[in-house]
């Protein structure tokens, strides 16, 4: 079946198979690799992405529901090569040890901070229930989601 | 592939989605696809036709219908957290929608998609039960309603027939339903309900006139709680007559039993989310 969607800026049509998942379709059709698969079962949010602007689990979508949309993955953030201040502030904080659930942390993370600028830890947490860190790192992981919104509120 | 092959179809109207789900036996309708894609990736669902209907935007809207509250089918759980309608006419709908899942699951994920799998450990069957919500179903011979008390009926099994559409979710607009609240013991990483109690009620001088107690995650299936209700119903309302009903919850029911949370404990649960609710309302 022919898709089109607009990813990361670039426009893409391809024949694909309908029951081939989104995330399939961005690791293994488009080698968009940086959007992780973790648990498989819509729990543990490491294939987070932006679908037409919200966050979603793109192993929980087939990639003919995404047909027309526009989407934006972990390798879609940096703008001209300079990291998206969420991105930042988890370099800076230590927001990651093996790093696997980080592209899921950070796209949930710019989601959450685009309709609550200015969120509170618990606010925090709670906008992280559909994202597991298995190395148990959410302390650094919020202490980097309260830093970027302190300096996106600068005008970053 | 996680999934067994199908072809897909994108709807463009009810009446084209009841005429393709009629013209193919092994076909399944396609909402936010939160409860049926999953079950497809394990494969233990297979149809061969996958017939899209998200497209219906007519099926998106909340709104006050006179004396009842419509709620499109393809209402994501977000919309109804969100809604100020729910929030204000019917609680234990936004209680419920707001603790599905986490954020991304609520921002896909549909109320008619949820009822119509009815996952045993859904939220929305305890508060539909609390609310003595309606559904309007549409199929080949017309359209007609469910009520909630006839609907859930066996494991993922409703009233709906084969070739039925979920349309719509009707809440009557009454003070009973407006003092309506839904508690939930979650399973911490799949925020399923291991108890999930929706409770409505409505009091006239401190004495509970009426209540309605539904329950989510506690049996096979969602199920009225008759044996709480007639025990609190005519009673001045207080710490000791609603922890006599709360005594009641489950008894009688099937409960559940698996390696997460025994019966026993799930019971017991089921009295203090019972309490819970009840005390919220009182």
């Amino acid at each position: 079946m022919k898709i089109s969607m607009k990813v990361n800026g670039v426009d893409y049509e391809n024949d694909i198979e309908p029951r081939t998942l989104l995330v399939q379709y961005l690791r293994e059709t488009l080698d968009l690799t940086g959007t992780n698969i973790g648990c498989d079962t819509s729990q543990c949010g490491a294939c987070t992405i932006h679908v037409n602007g919200e966050a979603v689990k793109s192993c929980t979508m087939l990639a003919v529901q995404a047909d027309g949309a526009t989407i934006t993955t972990i390798e879609g953030l940096a703008n001209d090569g300079e990291l998206h201040p969420v991105q930042k502030a988890f370099c800076e904080n230590h927001g990651l040890q093996c790093g696997y659930c980080t592209p899921g942390m950070i796209m949930a993370s710019v989601d959450m901070l685009k309709n609550n600028p200015n969120p509170t830890e618990e606010e925090i947490r709670h906008g992280l229930e559909g994202n597991f860190c298995r190395c148990t790192g959410y302390h650094n992981i919020v202490k980097s989601v309260k830093a970027a919104a302190v300096s996106m509120k600068g005008g970053a | 592939m996680y999934a067994a092959e199908f072809d897909y179809v994108r709807a463009s109207s009810i009446e084209e989605a009841i005429s393709l789900k009629a013209e193919n036996d092994d076909s399944s309708l396609l909402a936010g696809g939160h409860s049926l894609i999953p079950a497809m990736k394990l494969r233990l669902s297979t149809p061969q036709k996958l017939i899209d209907i998200s497209g219906l935007d007519q099926l998106k809207k909340i709104s006050k219908n006179g004396s009842h509250i419509s709620i499109g089918s393809l209402c994501t759980h977000k919309q109804c957290a969100e809604s100020e309608i729910i929030q204000s006419n019917c609680p234990a709908l936004s209680d419920a929608a707001s603790v599905i899942g986490d954020p991304h699951v609520r921002t896909k994920g549909t109320i008619g998609g949820a009822l119509a799998h009815s996952d045993p450990q859904a939220d929305y069957p305890g508060a539909t039960l609390a609310l003595n919500a309606t559904f309007v179903a549409k199929g080949p011979s017309g359209e007609r309603t469910i009520e909630v008390d006839d609907y859930f009926i066996g494991l993922w099994e409703t009233a709906l027939g084969e070739g039925e559409l979920l349309t719509e979710i009707r809440i009557a607009i009454n003070s009973m339903n407006a003092n309506s609240c839904y508690v939930k013991f979650p399973q911490p990483a799949s925020r399923y309900p291991y108890v999930g109690c929706g409770v409505s009620l409505s009091s006239n001088n401190g004495t509970c006139s009426d209540i309605r107690v539904g329950f989510s995650g506690v049996g096979e299936w969602a199920f009225r709680d008759s044996g709480v209700e007639s025990t609190l119903k005519g009673q001045p309302l207080n710490d000791s007559t609603i922890a006599s009903a709360a005594d009641k919850a489950a008894e009688g029911k099937t409960v559940l039993n698996d390696h997460f949370v025994s019966e026993e404990y799930r019971r017991a649960m089921s009295k203090v989310y019972a309490k819970r609710a009840m005390m919220q309302l009182s």
